[in-house]
C-alpha cells in the first residue's frame, strides 16, 4: 500500500482516533500544519490515556517518589532501589486488562512478557513475578474460561522464560464480570553500576532494532486500553498481541550479555505504542532527535504501511542505541543467541523524529512538545450520589453458628486457597525461593549476600469502593504488614491503578481519593513509589469495575535467618495477638459472604499503629523469636487462625473476650504470632515497649481449632476446615 | 571432577545447576554451548531444565539434534557421567540415550510442587549417598513428565533395575494419587544399563541447600563426586 491509499486526515478522522477537538488543534499548532496519517496515528498513541497519563498525572504527583534508597523513580521502564551490598532491586507492575478480557491466554501471557522486558531493559536480571488478578462472579458467562485462560497464559509464559511466579492475589466480584483485571509484576536485580536507562544520546549513534519481526498485531493496543468496552469489543481481537516466550528468553539473555559489552548507550523495549513510544521517549529523555528509515524495519508480512509499523505492538522487540563504531560488538552477541539486529536509524540533534519510508518523509514531528506538552486534565470530580447511603453502618447480625460462618468464609473463592492457580506456576526455578506463594509475603534469598527480598501485593477493592481514601491507605498498610510478617522492611512500592472512565466525575473522585490515601500512607510509613501504571476505562456498557489500586511492595530482610512462616510450625507454642479490635464490619468479608451485605465504612487506618506493629514484627523476626506470624485481614481473627493451622495441620486453642461476630471484624494493625512458651514474656514486653497492644490468647496443638468467645465456642477439626478451604476454588471452577 | 552445564537457547535451569555445582559442591564447572561438538574435557555433563529451542515440535526433540548432543552421546557411550534433569531428561529420551517417551501430565496442566520419591537403588554412581528405599522430597515443575513405554520395555527396565526414582506417597507406599503426572510404573527417573546416564523429572538442584528448606537433592551430587573420585583412584 502506498501513501496515496492512506485516508485523508481531518478533524473527523482525528476524533475517530480518540483525539478531542482541542487536542487536534494543539497538534496542528505543534506541527505548524495538518498532520499526515502516520503522524495522526503516532499522536493518538502518545496522547492516549495509557501512554500520556493525561487524567492521572495531576494526582500522581502527590506520591512520595524519593528516599535514601531510591536509585530510579517513576518515568523509566522500571523503578530501582538500593538493597545493599551494591545490589539494586528493579521492579514494576503493569496492567493487561483489556487484552486479557478479549483473549485471556495471549492477553495475560503478553502482560507477563511486557513487564519482564521493562525490568531487563534496565539491565536487571528478572528473579520473580507476581500477578494480581480480579475476576467476576465465578458463575458469570465466560468467567471459567477467562480464569483458565489467564492462569494458563501467565503460567506458560513465565514458566518458559524461567522466572518464578512467587505470589500475587486473586479476587472475585461481579463488578469485574465485563472487565477482568490482570496486573503483572516483575522484580529483577542488578549491580548499581549496571543499571541501564532508555536513552537515545550521542549524536550519530546508530539505532538498532532487535527481536521479533513487526506484524500487524496489537495495532492501537494503547488506544484500546484507553477506551471502554461495549458489545463491539469482540471485534478488537486483532488488537491483542501474541506472545512468544522462547524469543523473550533468548532476548533476555542476549540483552544482558550485550549490555556487558559496554557498547550500549540506551535500550528500551517496544511496549505499548511500539516503535512510536520507544523512539519518542528515548529521544525525549536525552534531549535529542531521531531519524528512522522504516524500509529497514524487519517485517513479518509484506505491505505494512508506515502507520502500521509505527503502531504495531508485536511482542519481544527492543530498540537499542549503540555507541557508533562499536555496533559490531552488540551485533555479535545477538547473533550468538540467534537474533538478528538491524540498524534502522540514528540519533540526531534536530529534536525531531523524522521517519522516512520509500524515500518519502512520512512523519517529521517535534519530540518534546508531543511528549511533555501532551494534554493534561484535571477532570471534574464528584462524590457518588449513593455513597452516604452505602456508608451507613449496617446492623451486624450475630452468626447463628460461628463455625458455619467460618466455613462460609473459607469457601468464598477470594478467601479460599489459591493453590490450584499457583501450582501451575513454576515458583522454585532460579533456586531463590525461601517462602513461595500462599503466605503473607514471598521471600527470595539474594545469592552472595546475607540478605533476602520479600514481595507482596495487596488491595481490597470493596474497601476502596466504600471509602476510596481509606481503601487506598489500607492497601499500603496491609502490604507493609505482610512484609513485616516475614521480618522485612519496605524499600519501595509499585502500583497498578485500575479504575473506570475518568471522564465520569465519580470515577475521577474515586481515583483522586485512592491516590491521596495511598500517598499519605506511603509518606508516613516512608515507602517511596518508584514505578507504576494507571489503567482507566475499565468498564463495559457503562458499568465500572470497583476502584482497584493494586499495590505491590518490595521489602528487605537485611540478615536472612529462618523467617517466620504464616502457619503454626509446632505444638505447644503460645499464640499472641497484637493490636486491638474496634468491631469494624464495613465492607467486611463476613457481611458480604455470610449476610450478602456490601455496606458501611471500611475499617479505620491508623498509620502510627501500623508503623509500631510492623517495627515490632521486624524486631521479633530479626531476634528469631517468631515461629509463625500472620496478619489479620479479610475475615478477621477467625480466618487468620484457621489459615495458620493449615500449613502443618497443627491446631490451636484460644480464648478471646469477643462476641461471636467480632471474631470476623476487620480492624487493622493486627497480627497473630506463635512463640515458644519461654519467650512469651519477652514478646509481650517488647510489644509494650513499642505501645502495641498484645494478648496471650492460647496455645498451638491438637487436631482442632478451638476458639472460646464471649457466650460460646467455635470448634472444628483442622482437617475439615482445610478440606473446605483447599477444595473451594477448583470446585467452584469445575476443575 | 570437572562439570559442564549445557546451555541451549531456552534452557532456564542452567544457572541453578551451575550454582549447586560451584557454590555448594565447590567443583570446577563451566557452561557448554549448544552448538559446540566437544565437551571441553568435562567428566560430568548436566543437561538442565527449561524449554530448549522453545520445546517446539516436542519437548527435547530439537535439542536432541543439536551439535552438542553428539558429543554428549559419545561421552555417555564411553562411560562418562550424564545427568538430565526435567527438560534434560526429555532430551535423553528424544536422543535415544534412554528408552521411553513423555506425554502431557494427566492433569493436562503444568505442575509445580514438592513430590515424594523413593530411591530404588543406592548402588549407582548417582545414588550411593542415599539408602536404598530412602524417601526424599524433591520439587517438580513440568507439563510433560508422564513417562510411557511399551509393557515389554517397561518390564525390561524393571528387570535391569533401571528405575532409580519412583513417585510415592509421603509414607513411602505406592499410590496412584502420588503419581502426580501419571507416569507408567510411577517412574520419576531412570538410568541406562551401564549406570552412567541418569534422567529424572524432579529437580535435585532446587533442593540442595538448607536455606531453601530442603537439601534432599544434595546426596545425588555428593554421590557423583565420590564416584568420580573413586574412578580416578582406580585409573591411577
Amino acid at each position: 500500500m502506498s501513501a496515496e491509499a492512506e485516508p485523508n486526515v481531518d478533524l473527523e478522522l482525528a476524533r475517530a482516533h480518540g483525539l478531542t477537538d482541542e487536542e487536534y488543534e494543539d497538534l496542528i499548532g505543534f506541527l505548524g500544519r495538518e498532520p499526515s496519517y502516520t503522524e495522526l496515528g503516532i499522536t493518538s498513541a502518545l496522547w492516549s490515556e495509557h501512554c500520556s497519563y493525561k487524567s492521572s498525572k495531576v494526582y500522581l504527583r502527590e506520591f512520595p517518589t524519593t528516599g535514601p534508597r531510591v536509585l530510579q523513580g517513576p518515568g523509566e521502564n522500571a523503578g530501582a532501589v538500593d538493597v545493599g551490598h551494591g545490589w539494586a532491586a528493579v521492579f514494576k507492575m503493569e496492567s493487561h486488562n483489556h487484552p486479557s478480557y478479549i483473549e485471556p491466554y495471549q492477553g495475560a501471557a503478553t502482560g507477563v512478557g511486557g513487564i519482564l522486558r521493562d525490568v531487563f531493559t534496565m539491565g536487571a536480571r528478572p528473579i520473580a513475578c507476581m500477578d494480581s488478578l480480579r475476576f467476576g462472579a465465578i458463575d458469570a458467562p465466560r468467567m471459567r474460561h477467562l480464569v483458565d485462560g489467564v492462569v494458563r497464559g501467565i503460567g506458560d509464559y513465565g514458566n518458559c522464560v524461567g522466572i518464578p511466579t512467587v505470589g500475587g492475589e486473586t479476587g472475585f466480584h461481579p463488578a469485574y464480570n465485563g472487565n477482568i483485571l490482570v496486573n503483572a509484576f516483575a522484580l529483577g536485580i542488578a549491580r548499581h553500576e549496571d543499571i541501564f536507562l532508555g536513552l537515545a544520546s550521542g549524536i550519530g549513534n546508530p539505532i538498532l532494532y532487535v527481536g521479533s519481526r513487526t506484524g500487524r498485531d496489537g495495532i492501537h493496543g494503547a488506544t484500546m486500553a484507553s477506551e471502554s468496552f461495549d458489545s463491539e469489543s469482540e471485534a478488537k481481537l486483532p488488537t491483542v498481541q501474541v506472545g512468544d516466550p522462547f524469543t523473550e528468553k533468548v532476548l533476555l539473555e542476549a540483552c544482558l550479555d550485550a549490555m556487558g559489552t559496554g557498547a550500549i548507550v540506551g535500550i528500551q523495549d517496544m511496549g505499548a505504542a511500539g516503535l512510536t513510544s520507544s523512539a519518542f521517549e528515548m529521544a525525549d529523555r536525552s534531549g535529542t532527535g531521531v531519524r528512522m528509515d522504516l524500509d529497514r524495519v524487519p517485517l513479518r508480512e509484506e505491505g505494512l504501511i508506515p502507520y502500521e509499523m509505527m503502531l504495531s505492538e508485536s511482542q519481544e522487540r527492543m530498540v537499542i542505541v549503540a555507541e557508533a563504531g562499536r555496533e559490531q560488538e552488540v551485533i555479535q552477541v545477538f547473533e550468538r543467541w540467534g537474533l538478528a539486529v538491524t540498524e534502522i536509524g540514528e540519533v540526531t540533534n534536530t529534536k525531531h523524529a523524522v521517519i522516512t519510508h520509500q524515500g518519502q518523509v512520512v512523519a517529521d514531528m517535534p519530540i518534546s512538545p508531543l511528549v511533555n506538552e501532551a494534554p493534561m486534565y484535571e477532570r471534574p470530580v464528584a462524590v457518588p450520589d449513593d455513597l452516604a447511603q452505602r456508608q451507613e453502618a449496617p446492623e451486624v447480625p450475630v452468626p447463628e453458628d460461628a463455625g458455619t460462618a467460618l466455613e462460609a468464609l473459607l469457601s468464598a473463592p477470594g478467601l479460599a486457597s489459591s493453590e490450584w492457580i499457583w501450582r501451575q506456576y513454576d515458583h522454585t526455578v532460579r533456586t531463590n525461593t525461601v517462602i513461595g506463594p500462599g503466605g503473607d509475603a514471598a521471600v527470595l534469598r539474594l545469592k552472595q549476600t546475607p540478605s533476602a527480598l520479600a514481595l507482596t501485593s495487596d488491595v481490597n477493592p470493596v474497601y476502596c469502593s466504600l471509602d476510596p481514601r481509606r481503601g487506598g491507605a489500607q492497601a499500603v498498610v496491609e502490604a507493609v504488614r505482610n512484609l513485616a510478617c516475614v521480618g522485612a522492611e519496605p524499600v519501595g512500592l509499585t502500583d497498578c491503578l485500575n479504575f473506570g472512565n475518568p471522564e465520569n466525575p465519580e470515577i475521577s473522585w474515586q481515583f483522586r481519593e485512592c491516590v491521596r490515601g495511598m500517598a499519605e500512607a506511603c509518606s508516613v510509613l516512608g515507602v517511596p513509589v518508584v514505578s507504576g501504571n494507571v489503567s482507566f476505562y475499565n468498564e463495559t456498557e457503562g458499568s465500572s469495575v470497583l476502584p482497584t489500586p493494586t499495590v505491590a511492595m518490595v521489602g528487605l530482610i537485611a540478615r536472612l535467618g529462618d523467617p517466620p512462616r504464616s502457619h503454626f510450625s509446632q505444638p505447644g507454642d503460645r499464640v499472641i495477638l497484637f493490636g486491638s479490635d474496634a468491631g469494624e464490619f464495613g465492607g467486611s468479608a463476613y457481611l458480604r459472604h455470610v449476610h450478602g451485605l456490601e455496606r458501611g465504612r471500611p475499617p479505620a487506618v491508623d498509620l502510627a499503629s501500623e508503623a509500631a506493629l510492623s517495627a515490632l514484627l521486624c524486631e521479633l523476626a530479626d531476634r528469631g523469636m517468631l515461629h509463625a506470624a500472620h496478619d489479620l485481614s479479610e475475615g478477621g481473627l477467625a480466618v487468620a487462625l484457621a489459615e495458620a493451622t493449615f500449613g502443618r495441620g497443627i491446631g490451636a486453642s484460644v480464648d478471646v473476650g469477643y462476641t461471636a461476630e467480632t471474631l470476623f471484624s476487620e480492624s487493622q494493625a493486627r497480627a497473630l504470632v506463635a512463640v515458644a512458651p519461654e519467650e512469651a514474656e519477652a514478646v509481650l514486653r517488647a510489644a509494650a515497649q513499642r505501645g502495641v497492644p498484645a494478648h496471650d490468647i492460647g496455645e498451638t496443638g491438637g487436631a482442632d481449632l478451638v476458639i472460646s468467645f464471649d457466650g460460646g465456642e467455635l470448634r472444628r477439626s483442622v482437617d475439615s476446615l482445610h478440606e473446605t478451604w483447599s477444595t473451594a476454588l477448583p470446585r467452584a471452577l469445575g476443575m | 571432577m570437572k562439570c559442564g552445564v549445557v546451555v541451549f537457547p531456552g534452557s532456564n535451569c542452567d544457572h541453578d545447576a551451575y550454582h549447586v555445582l560451584e557454590q555448594v559442591m565447590e567443583l570446577e564447572v563451566e557452561f557448554l554451548w549448544h552448538d559446540q561438538d566437544h565437551l571441553n574435557g568435562c567428566d560430568l555433563v548436566v543437561l538442565p531444565g527449561g524449554f530448549a529451542y522453545g520445546d517446539y515440535l516436542r519437548a527435547g526433540a530439537l535439542a536432541a539434534l543439536s551439535p552438542v548432543m553428539g558429543a554428549v552421546k559419545r561421552h555417555g557411550q564411553a562411560g562418562g557421567w550424564v545427568l538430565g534433569i526435567c527438560n534434560g531428561f526429555q532430551m535423553l529420551l528424544e536422543s535415544g540415550m534412554l528408552p521411553g517417551a513423555m506425554r502431557l501430565n494427566r492433569s493436562l496442566r503444568f505442575e509445580c510442587r514438592d513430590v515424594w520419591l523413593r530411591v530404588e537403588r543406592s548402588d549407582l554412581g548417582f545414588t550411593s549417598d542415599y539408602e536404598a528405599g530412602q524417601l526424599i522430597r524433591v520439587p517438580i515443575a513440568h507439563a510433560e513428565g508422564n513417562y510411557i513405554d511399551s509393557d515389554s520395555a517397561l518390564d525390561e527396565l524393571e528387570e535391569n533395575r533401571q528405575v532409580v526414582f519412583r513417585y510415592v506417597a509421603p509414607d513411602g507406599s505406592d499410590s496412584d494419587e502420588a503419581n502426580i503426572n501419571g507416569s507408567a510404573r510411577a517412574i520419576a527417573g531412570i538410568v541406562n544399563k551401564q549406570g552412567n546416564v541418569l534422567g529424572m523429572m524432579p529437580h535435585p538442584e532446587r533442593c540442595s541447600e538448607e536455606i531453601l528448606g530442603n537439601s534432599d537433592g544434595l546426596p545425588l551430587f555428593r554421590s557423583l563426586l565420590r564416584a568420580s573420585r573413586e574412578a580416578m583412584r582406580m585409573a591411577q
